[in-house]
C-alpha cells in the first residue's frame, strides 16, 4: 500500500469549513435551547400533569427515542413538504433536532424532577407559594443541577448527530465536507479534517457547559461540590 | 412513477432484515472490541488506561456519520474493494466498542472493592479474579444498559444508508424515488424501526427494575 496524504486543499477550502462549522454551531445552539425548553415543559407535564397529559408525553418520548433521527429528518423535510408544508432544509433540520432533543431532555429532566423530595414542595406550600411559583423557584433549578451532566452530554450528542442533517442538504459541516471531497477527490483527508473539527467542537461545547454551570449553580459552587 | 402497493411494504420488511443483520454485526463487533476497552479502562497499567481513554474520547467526540465515511473511504485507500456492508460493520463496531466499553467500565467499577480484596485473600490471580469473581457480578449490572444501548445501535444502522448499503432507511428512499409518497413511506419506515426498538427499550426497563428489586 502506498498512499500519499495530501491536505493541500485546506489552503483554498478552509473558509468553506469555517462557514460549515459556524452553521453547525448555529443550528445546534438553537436546537439545544429550544429542545431543552420543550423537554422541560414535557417533563413537568409528565411529573405533575394529569393522566392524559402524562400518556401523551410518554407516547411522544417513546416514539422519538425508538426511531432513527435520519428517518425523523426525512419525515419533516420530505414528508411535510409532500403534504403541502414546504420548509427550507435548515428549518426542517432545526425542527427535527428540537423534537429529538426534546424527547431525550424529557426523560432526563423527569429523573431530575423526581429526585426532588416532596417535602420541598410542601415547604413551598407552607410559604404560600402557588404550585407554579414553587416549581419555578424551588424545584426547577435543583432538579436541573442534579441531571446537569446527563443534559450536557445529551447536548454534545445532539451536536454530533446534527451531522445527519447533511442528508437533506443543510449546508453544515458534514455537507461542506461532502462538497469539498467531490471537488478534490481527497475524501479520506477531508473527513479526517472534519473529524478533528468535530472533536474541537465537542471540547468547546463541554467547556461552554462547564462555564454555564458556574453561572447557573451558585449554590453548588458555594458548597464546593463538583459541577 | 408507480403506485404505492403492498409489494413496496414487503420490500421494506425485507430490507429490515439487513438492518437486523448489521445491528448484530455491530453488537458482536462492539462486544469483541468493547470488552478489552473496558478492561483497559480499569487496568492497573497507566498506559492501557490512557490508550483506552483516548480511543473513547475520540470516538465519542466524532459523529458516527464521519466515522462511517472514514471507514468507507479509508478501506478504499487500503486497497480493499468498497463493500458497504464491511465498511458499515467496521464503523459501527468502532462506535459500539467505545460506548459499550464505557458502559461496562462503570459496571466493573460497580462491583464493590471488598470483592477484589476477598478474592485477593483467597490467592486468586488477576485473571481468576476477573473470570470467577468480578465479571459475573458486573454482568448482572451490565445487562439492562447493554440492552438499552442496542436500541442506539439499531437506530444508528440507518446511517449506513448514506454509503449505499441497502437497509431499511435506504430502502425507504428507494421506494420513495419511484412512488413519491414520502410521508407514508417514511412513517412506515419509522414504524418498522419502532417495532424493532421498542421491545428492546421495554426489555431494558424491565430488566433494570428487576435488578433494582433484587438489590433492595
Amino acid at each position: 500500500m502506498s498512499y500519499d496524504f495530501d491536505f493541500s486543499f485546506l489552503a483554498e477550502k478552509w473558509p468553506a469549513f469555517v462557514a460549515g462549522a459556524w452553521l453547525t454551531v448555529q443550528l445546534t445552539v438553537v436546537s439545544i435551547a429550544l429542545g431543552f425548553a420543550v423537554g422541560t415543559i414535557c417533563a413537568l407535564c409528565r411529573v405533575y400533569g394529569g393522566a392524559v397529559l402524562r400518556r401523551l408525553v410518554g407516547g411522544y418520548v417513546e416514539l422519538i427515542r425508538n426511531t432513527p433521527l435520519l428517518v425523523q429528518i426525512f419525515i419533516v423535510y420530505f414528508g411535510l413538504s409532500s403534504l403541502g408544508l414546504k420548509l427550507s432544509a435548515e428549518v426542517s433540520a432545526v425542527i427535527a433536532l428540537v423534537v429529538n432533543m426534546g424527547a431525550y431532555t424529557t426523560e432526563i429532566m423527569r429523573a431530575g424532577l423526581q429526585s426532588i423530595q416532596r417535602t420541598q414542595l410542601e415547604a413551598a406550600d407552607c410559604l404560600g407559594l402557588t404550585r407554579l411559583q414553587a416549581i419555578i423557584h424551588v424545584v426547577l433549578l435543583p432538579a436541573m443541577e442534579r441531571v446537569y451532566p446527563a443534559l450536557s452530554s445529551q447536548a454534545v450528542l445532539l451536536m454530533l448527530a446534527s451531522s445527519i442533517t447533511s442528508q437533506i442538504s443543510a449546508e453544515e459541516l458534514t455537507a461542506t465536507a461532502n462538497l469539498v471531497q467531490s471537488d478534490t477527490y481527497r475524501s479520506f483527508e477531508v473527513y479526517i479534517v472534519v473529524a478533528v473539527v468535530y472533536l474541537a467542537l465537542s471540547a468547546l461545547y463541554r467547556l461552554a457547559f462547564w462555564l454555564l454551570a458556574l453561572v447557573l449553580f451558585e449554590r453548588k459552587r458555594r458548597l464546593g461540590t463538583a459541577l | 412513477m408507480t403506485q404505492l402497493s403492498v409489494n413496496h411494504f414487503l420490500y421494506l420488511v425485507t430490507a429490515a432484515q439487513w438492518t437486523v443483520l448489521l445491528s448484530l454485526i455491530a453488537f458482536v463487533g462492539g462486544t469483541v472490541v468493547g470488552l478489552p476497552i473496558a478492561l483497559m479502562r480499569v487496568s492497573r497499567s497507566r498506559l492501557a488506561r490512557a490508550l483506552a481513554t483516548v480511543y473513547i474520547q475520540i470516538v465519542q467526540g466524532t459523529p458516527l456519520l464521519i466515522v462511517l465515511f472514514l471507514s468507507y473511504f479509508g478501506l478504499g485507500i487500503l486497497g480493499y474493494k468498497l463493500i458497504p456492508l464491511v465498511a458499515a460493520g467496521l464503523a459501527l463496531t468502532v462506535y459500539a466498542a467505545a460506548f459499550l466499553g464505557e458502559i461496562w467500565r462503570g459496571c466493573i467499577e460497580a462491583v464493590p472493592r471488598t470483592q477484589w480484596e476477598a478474592s485477593d485473600c483467597l490467592g486468586l490471580n488477576r485473571f481468576q479474579q476477573y473470570t470467577y469473581v468480578v465479571l459475573p457480578q458486573a454482568l448482572r449490572v451490565a445487562i439492562p444498559p447493554t440492552v438499552g444501548f442496542m436500541v442506539q445501535i439499531v437506530k444508528n444502522t440507518s446511517l449506513a444508508s448514506v454509503i449505499g448499503f441497502v437497509e431499511l432507511a435506504r430502502a425507504g428512499q428507494i421506494v420513495n424515488n419511484s412512488t413519491f409518497e414520502p410521508f407514508t413511506i417514511f412513517c412506515a419506515v419509522a414504524a418498522i424501526y419502532f417495532a424493532l426498538c421498542y421491545p428492546l427499550s421495554l426489555a431494558s426497563r424491565h430488566l433494570e427494575r428487576k435488578a433494582h428489586a433484587g438489590r433492595n
